[in-house]
Parts: C-alpha cells; structure tokens; sequence
C-alpha cells in the first residue's frame, strides 16, 4: 500500500495514525484513548479541510497498536474514524471502527437512579437501531442518546 | 419459566403471560395449597412498600411457605454499607427464591445475574414492577373473559407512570386499541408510541378527560403527582381536571371496569367505589392470585 500525502507530513516509522476524527471531537478522543497520559512520541492536528464531514483531526502515536475495546469506544464518539496501522512507514491495516452491538464496559449510564451508577457494575447496553447513537441501559433499560452519553 | 427470574414484563411471552392468567383463576378458586410447603422464600424490601409485601407475603404464607427477610432497609446489613451484590449472593444460599424490592433501577436484573436462585422483581425504582402487571392483566381477563381486542384508556401521569408503561408493552399482545388521557406535561413518552407505531397498534391522545371513555373497555386510572410539576402552578391547573367522577359514568360500556393500582389520592372521587364499575379494591385482591401463580410457575410447582 502506499503512503498517503498527508502521512508524510511528521511520518511514524511504526505505530497507528487515528483518521476522519471530528475536529470538535478530538480531545474527547484523546482522553478516552488516554493519550494525555501516553509517554509515546504523538503528533496531532486538527481544523483539517476534510470535504465529508466538515473539519477533521489526526492523531499519529509512534509505536501503539490499539485493542478491539479502545476502538469500539471511538466508535461511540467518532463513528466514521479510522485506524491505519504502520509499520516500517508503510499503512498495513486500515481498521474502520463499528459500533458493537452490545457495548460492554466502556459507557456510562446516564440515569442518576441506576444501580450501575451506585455499585460497581461492568455497565452493558444495546444498540438501538434508529438514525442518531442510543443506548438501551441492560439493566435500568433507559436509553442514553449521544447528547448524555459518557465514555469510561 | 422454571427457575427463571422475573424481572421485566417483557421477559415473559405471550403464552406465559396466559398461563400466568389461568393459574391465577386456579388459586383463586382454591386459594389455600401446600405446594411451598418445604420452601423458605426470602422477601427483601430495600425500601418499605407495605401493600406489595403483605400481597407477596399472604401468596407466600397461603402455599405453606415460610418467610425470611426484612422490609425496609434500615433494619438490614445494607445499613452497614453492605453491597447488593454480597446480600444478593448470602440469601441465595439460604432461600429457594428471592422477592426483592430496591430503590434503584436496575438492581433486579443485576440481583438475578449474582443470585443462584430465582428474583422476582416487587419494583426496581421507577423501572418495573412485573407482578403489578401480571395482576392488572388477570383483573382484565377476568373481568373482560379475553385480553384481545380491548379499547384500554389510560389516564394521568402517563409519562412516569411505570405501571401504565409495563400494561403496555404486556397488552400489546392482545390487539389493543389505545386512548392516553393526560396533561401536556405528563403525556405518554416518544419512546412507547414509537414501538406501538413500530407494532402497528392504534392509539390515540387526548389532553381532555370527556365523554370519550364512552368507548372504554378498561379505564385504567393512576395518580398525578405534585412532585412531577417543576411548577407548582402549572400542578394546581390540573390536578383536578383528571378526576374520575360517577357523573363521568352514566354513558360508559357495561363491561367497563375501572383500574388503579392504588393507593389513590383524589384521582378517583369517593362517589365511585359503589359504581360496579369500580374495580380497583378487587383489583388488589387479585395480586395475591397472580403472585400464587408466579411463585408457583417460577419454582415449577403448579
Ligand atoms: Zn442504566
């Protein structure tokens, strides 16, 4: 595969460059991925021309690889990035993130009175199939739309 | 459903919600039986509700089944800052089953993934309260001979009201048609007219409590609450616009009934109790056979 322009700008020899990110949801992504606390070499940019979604961001971290779970959590915020994986400069893998069908222990109940929000409790919710992001609590069975919703 | 919890209506079917039905009318024509009789069952009621735990209790103590529990939380170990889970996790060894009621949504179908024995659900928070569905469902059967294709009014706060909410989703197997009588503020949430839109069932919303119950097959009646206003003048407005009169009844059904799921404040004007009509007294009466008839299913027993 070859490089794209936009990878050699500041390009990392090996490690994950996060595309299509939102420009306004950028630091969401940041700190859910942790990076505020990541030593790894990261570069970013945002406010990027991007003629899909309006404004964009990048995220380039030398030598991470992510987990299924931290995507799945990015799915949450920012459906339409995507995860190209490089090794030796090279894009390998591009990894498009999807929203799993169950989302297990990456989202907070939005309900006060959930006993999710009051015992320490692996929080579970399905996907409600309908335009924007809702999920249906396993337990309170209330749904928290994209408005409310938290990532852990 | 042997052995499985009950924790929402909807985790029951159609053809268990019938077996339900007609096992309630068993008990109720034979209310007295020995079926618990080696049985310890526990009842843990995090927070006092003194009408569903005496129904629960009276089910129980009518099977010959013994009692274990407490009935509010300041006189168990949750005090002492206890988790659900490990309460959970204690009684389950000593009980056959679980009746639990808890404040917080949720905690029934958390309590019946730690639990090694069946939950049934007396009310988690303002999510679900099952067995109250179960038993407004006997009262119409029995009082209606069928579930299907009734004109079911609900009435009041239909926006919080779990009850109306849980009547719902359970009659929705019956080809119901639906009419919502309620103020603006307390009006039937998006999310159930959507899944009735989705399932094809009628329903039609009115802000004004008029003759058009005249089609009513079962008023269902619940409380508008003060609480529920974030403006207390906007509560006085209507608090007495929903009030069920006897007047309201001259031109009504014969088979109509009217449902609450008590207790009542002032939603339901005393002039009505000796309408035969008013069904909500019997009503309560019927949660101890449908109660029987859960206990009993659950255990695998009737
Ligand atoms: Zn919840």
């Amino acid at each position: 595969m070859g490089k794209k322009k936009e990878l050699r700008v500041s390009a990392i020899q090996n490690g994950t460059v996060i595309d299509h990110i939102p420009a306004e949801r950028l630091f969401k992504v940041i700190s859910i991925l942790n990076l505020d606390k990541c030593e790894n070499l990261i570069t970013f940019g945002t406010n990027l021309g991007s003629n899909r979604f309006g404004k964009k961001a990048i995220v380039k971290v030398a030598d991470k690889f992510f987990e299924e779970k931290d995507l799945d959590k990015i799915a949450l915020v920012a459906p339409e990035a995507r995860f190209n994986i490089i090794r030796d400069y090279d894009v390998v893998e591009k990894r498009e993130v999807s929203i799993p069908e169950e989302i297990v222990g990456i989202a907070k109940c939005f309900n006060p009175k959930c006993i999710t929000n009051n015992e320490h409790i692996t929080t579970r919710f399905s996907l409600l199939v309908s335009g924007d992001i809702a999920l249906k609590c396993h337990y309170c069975e209330k749904i928290t739309t994209k408005d409310h919703l938290e990532i852990l | 459903m042997k052995n499985r919890s009950l924790v929402s209506i909807n985790d029951f079917t159609k053809e268990e919600i019938l077996q339900i039905v007609d096992r309630a009318a068993m008990f109720e024509a034979k209310p007295n039986q020995d079926l618990l009789k080696d049985k310890v069952i526990a009842s843990l009621f995090f927070e006092p509700s003194t009408r569903t735990r005496l129904s629960f209790e009276t089910a129980i103590r009518r099977l010959g089944g013994r009692i274990i529990g407490f009935s509010d939380a300041s006189s168990s170990s949750t005090t002492k800052g206890e988790t659900l889970k490990d309460t959970i996790k204690m009684v389950s060894n000593y009980a056959d089953m679980i009746v639990m009621r808890h404040p917080l949504e949720g905690s029934a179908r958390y309590a019946s993934e730690q639990s090694s024995v069946p939950i049934i659900n007396a009310g988690d928070g303002a999510n679900q309260h099952p067995t109250q569905t179960l038993l407004d469902l006997y009262s119409i059967k029995k009082t209606q001979g069928t579930l299907e294709n009734l004109n079911v009014f609900m009435v009041g706060d239909l926006k919080y009201g779990r009850t109306v909410h849980s009547l719902l989703q359970a009659m929705s197997h019956f080809n119901p048609v639906f009419n919502f009588i309620s103020p603006d503020e307390l009006k039937m949430p998006d999310e159930y007219k959507l899944w009735l839109d989705s399932k094809g069932i009628p329903f039609y919303e009115h802000s004004e409590f008029t003759d058009i119950i005249s089609r009513a097959d079962i008023l269902y009646m619940t409380r508008v609450q003060q609480e529920r206003f974030a403006d207390p003048l906007e509560y006085e407005k209507v608090k007495n616009v929903y009030v069920l009169r006897n007047s309201m009844l001259k031109n009504t059904k014969d088979n109509l009934r009217i449902l609450h799921p008590l207790p009542r404040v002032n939603e339901i004007s005393t002039d009505v109790d000796e309408n035969p009509k008013a069904y909500y007294f019997q009503q309560a009466e019927n949660g101890v056979y449908a109660r029987m008839a859960i206990i009993a299913s659950i255990l695998g027993l009737a």
